[in-house]
């Protein structure tokens, strides 16, 4: 009897936490930066410095002189964010400015009405819009409006190689394919290897893609995907990349385990800057990287980079590019009046001001501004800087990162995909046939 | 019949009343699981009933949802992928369960003991306990790295495998450090089993010439039946909730390597923003789950609620 009263007992205390309990957790859900109800516009945005911090200056400094139309900023890591506000979003949860990759993504945002029309208020403020590469509202335009505003650096992809390395086996950087080839024997002998990839984290080798497709076949046969041609996946030029990089593979163009090595530690670039591998295909953004990491690396001027090479016979023009054109920020159409003007006021008078402009160029990016020229002159970086800011705005092509331009379902099939292509487990033709599936999906 | 019932001794008749009173007390109190009963029906079969209607429509997480029919189930049903992570489901629930077995019975029943070292060691095996899955799976992928990971930092070049790009070595890892992070967990449910068996069995076992093998294989083992459905209940059925490690660790990679159904479910889901088909597959691992629960408490034979000290 004893026994029995004591486990009724805490039965009973049980049953009378379990209320408590459902309080705590209705008490965490309304407390998230998410909530819309928040008093004050919010913004929720990705970390990493430096950019991270040059984002957050340039709020505080926008808050500090806007008293009552301060702007609160969380940071989330970049993968979990993509999720996170995909979730918010469909919840009605989203913050008041929404950082975003544009293109297939913003297109789903955009056609459930989800995100401010913003062509009006660009409209209104020409000053802001003619301020800001032209180049890089095409990945925030969907049928002819504008939701979101280019509002971080040109992330234009980069072919980058170790100088020391190169003048240690005596080569020079390729200029087409075959060069290539030959330079992967040449690392290979010498036991360099000769291209890092982080190809765990498969948008890394998708680079590779955008860049073949486009020298092989020109910027169509990406646009003819885009467009969600039938079969556009089936291009012979398509498949002509698709093969010449699975040659690449074969030969032991890609580093031992590229399989294995992760983007997100930036094992790639340490692959590079350490002497381990000659060659990397990367984003614009690892420079600043490298020059953290690298000690003496790029400062000695050991880090060099060309266009990515010419495919004999190909259609591509050598001038042309592809990567971030911007990231962008949006406006949530769920915000409240009061948000959405402090929000607006932002984008007017603190995004992209003068001393955030500065910043990006310290850190060694290229900020979508126009008439930087002079600005690169001051810097240490000034040869880079110099080659993306024209690379970006000469390119006759500059495409957009395929895994942001198509929708979220098919960048997730074309991952996937990419991952088997490079393992070997897939052909060319499966690959093709594989992705043409998701067209239009 | 009316004589025997007044024939009823007064002993007998008080012992009547009180059963009857402490049913009454059981129905007034029966209203007190009432809190937990709208805790779990808010968090666990609401959002089930939610997940069985989903399944039914076309929704990519944002927009309007509308009604799909049959055919998210068709196209699941009759995608090859889902086989292919139903088989690495069921494969990485047996290798876990055959290698985290062993482990964790030997393991606690050596912790069990009372000497001082042991409850020292005790305390280390239970470290891995403490971590989150995220935080496990970030420090292994660094680990595993093949330039900069365990093997160039203890300079053993056999470390330097492609552990998480090639296909079955991948698998491998993952079954190793799921068993890593849960080891320590069953260790604990077998540590409180072994504990609970009387000295007196071994006692009498050791006078009748029993070694400790012996011992082991005819009275440790035997005695923790009950324990054992447990710990394998909750590594079958939690196998199938395995995500966030693989997620973190391989993201299903290498290809679709290591993409078991849970994984499945959520790239589904969040990454292709397909919530549709990511529900037809929730909706089948309830299932399984549910009948693999079922399965292994059965296994635990009808008269699961009888003693095994019976004769004590």
């Amino acid at each position: 009897m004893e026994h029995n009263t004591t486990s009724r007992r805490s039965f009973l205390t049980l049953a009378g936490l379990a209320p408590l309990a459902v309080w705590g957790l209705s008490a965490c859900g309304t407390s998230g930066p998410g909530s819309s109800s928040a008093k004050g516009a919010s913004m929720w945005s990705v970390s990493g410095d430096p950019n991270e911090t040059i984002r957050k200056n340039s709020i505080d400094a926008f808050g500090k002189a806007n008293a009552g139309s301060e702007i609160k900023v969380t940071f989330f890591q970049n993968d979990a964010y993509k999720t996170k506000i995909k979730t918010a979003i469909g919840a009605d949860q989203a913050p008041t400015i929404i950082y975003g990759w544009g293109g297939g993504v913003l297109k789903s945002y955009a056609a459930a009405s989800q995100v401010e029309d913003l062509t009006s208020w660009f409209a209104d403020n020409a000053a802001v819009k003619e301020k800001l590469f032209e180049s890089a509202f095409g990945a925030a335009t969907i049928d002819g409006k504008i939701y979101a505003i280019p509002a971080t650096t040109v992330q234009p992809i980069i072919f980058y190689y170790n100088k020391e390395l190169f003048s240690k086996a005596g080569a020079q950087p390729p200029k087409t394919w075959d060069d290539l080839l030959t330079l992967t024997k040449t690392f290979n002998d010498l036991g360099i290897a000769p291209i890092a990839l982080a190809g765990q984290s498969r948008w890394t080798s998708m680079m590779w893609l955008e860049y073949m497709f486009d020298r092989v076949g020109g910027p169509e046969v990406f646009t003819n995907i885009f467009n969600n041609k039938a079969d556009a996946w089936s291009d012979p030029a398509a498949l002509e990349a698709l093969k010449k990089i699975q040659e690449l593979v074969t030969a032991g163009g890609f580093i031992k385990g590229f399989s294995s090595i992760t983007a997100d530690s930036n094992a790639d670039q340490a692959l590079l800057y350490t002497g381990k591998a000659a060659m990397m295909l990367h984003g614009a953004w690892t420079y600043g990287g490298m020059k953290n990491d690298g000690g003496d690396f790029v400062p000695g001027g050991n880090l060099g980079w060309v266009d990515f090479p010419a495919v004999e016979g190909g259609k591509g023009d050598p001038k042309n590019a592809v990567g971030n054109p911007s990231n962008y920020l949006s406006i949530s159409a769920k915000a409240s009046d009061s948000d959405k003007e402090a929000a607006k006021k932002f984008f007017a008078e603190g995004l992209l001001a003068t001393a955030e402009v500065d910043a990006y160029i310290a850190s060694g990016s290229v900020p979508v501004v126009n008439g930087l020229e002079d600005k690169f002159s001051t810097s240490d970086d000034k040869d880079f800087l110099s080659y993306v800011y024209t690379l970006s705005k000469d390119a006759p092509s500059y495409q957009q990162s395929w895994d942001q331009a198509l929708s979220p379902t098919a960048s997730e099939a074309l991952l996937n995909n990419i991952d088997q292509l490079f393992v070997g487990s897939i052909t060319p033709e499966e690959f093709a046939s594989n992705m043409n599936a998701t067209i239009g999906k | 019949m009316s004589t025997n019932n007044l024939t009823t001794s007064p002993l007998r008749r008080q012992r009547q009343k009180a059963v009857e009173a402490s049913k009454g007390k059981t129905g007034q109190l029966a209203w007190l699981a009432v809190p937990a009963l709208i805790f779990f029906i808010v968090f666990a079969i609401i959002p089930l009933a939610g997940v069985f209607l989903l399944s039914f429509t076309t929704w990519d997480g944002i927009g309007a949802i509308s009604v799909a029919g049959i055919a998210n189930w068709l196209s699941v049903f009759t995608d090859p992928g889902m086989y292919h992570a139903l088989w690495l489901t069921f494969v990485v629930m047996i290798l876990s369960w055959i290698i985290q077995t062993p482990i964790s019975l030997l393991l606690g029943t050596f912790t069990a003991g009372s000497q001082k070292y042991r409850a020292l060691l005790a305390v280390l095996y239970f470290l891995p306990l403490l971590l989150s899955s995220a935080a496990i799976a970030i420090a292994y992928k660094a680990l595993l790295d093949p330039n900069f990971g365990l093997a160039a930092g203890l300079h053993l070049p056999f470390l330097a495998q492609d552990w998480l790009g090639n296909p079955n070595l991948a698998l491998g890892v993952v079954i190793f450090v799921i068993a890593w992070q849960f080891v320590p967990f069953h260790t604990l449910i077998y540590q409180g089993g072994v504990r609970q068996i009387p000295r007196s069995i071994y006692e009498a076992a050791e006078i009748d010439g029993a070694g400790r093998v012996k011992q082991f294989f005819f009275i440790t083992v035997p005695q923790l039946k009950y324990t054992i459905i447990t710990s394998s209940t909750l590594m079958t059925v939690g196998s199938l909730t395995y995500f966030d490690l693989i997620f973190v660790l391989t993201n299903g990679g290498p290809g679709n390597a290591t993409r078991i159904l849970p994984l499945d479910m959520y790239l589904t889901g969040f990454r292709a923003n397909l919530m549709g088909p990511a529900s037809v597959t929730a909706v089948v691992l309830v299932v399984i789950g549910l009948v693999m629960a079922l399965v292994l408490q059965r296994l635990g034979g009808k008269d699961r609620t009888g003693s095994q000290l019976e004769g004590m």
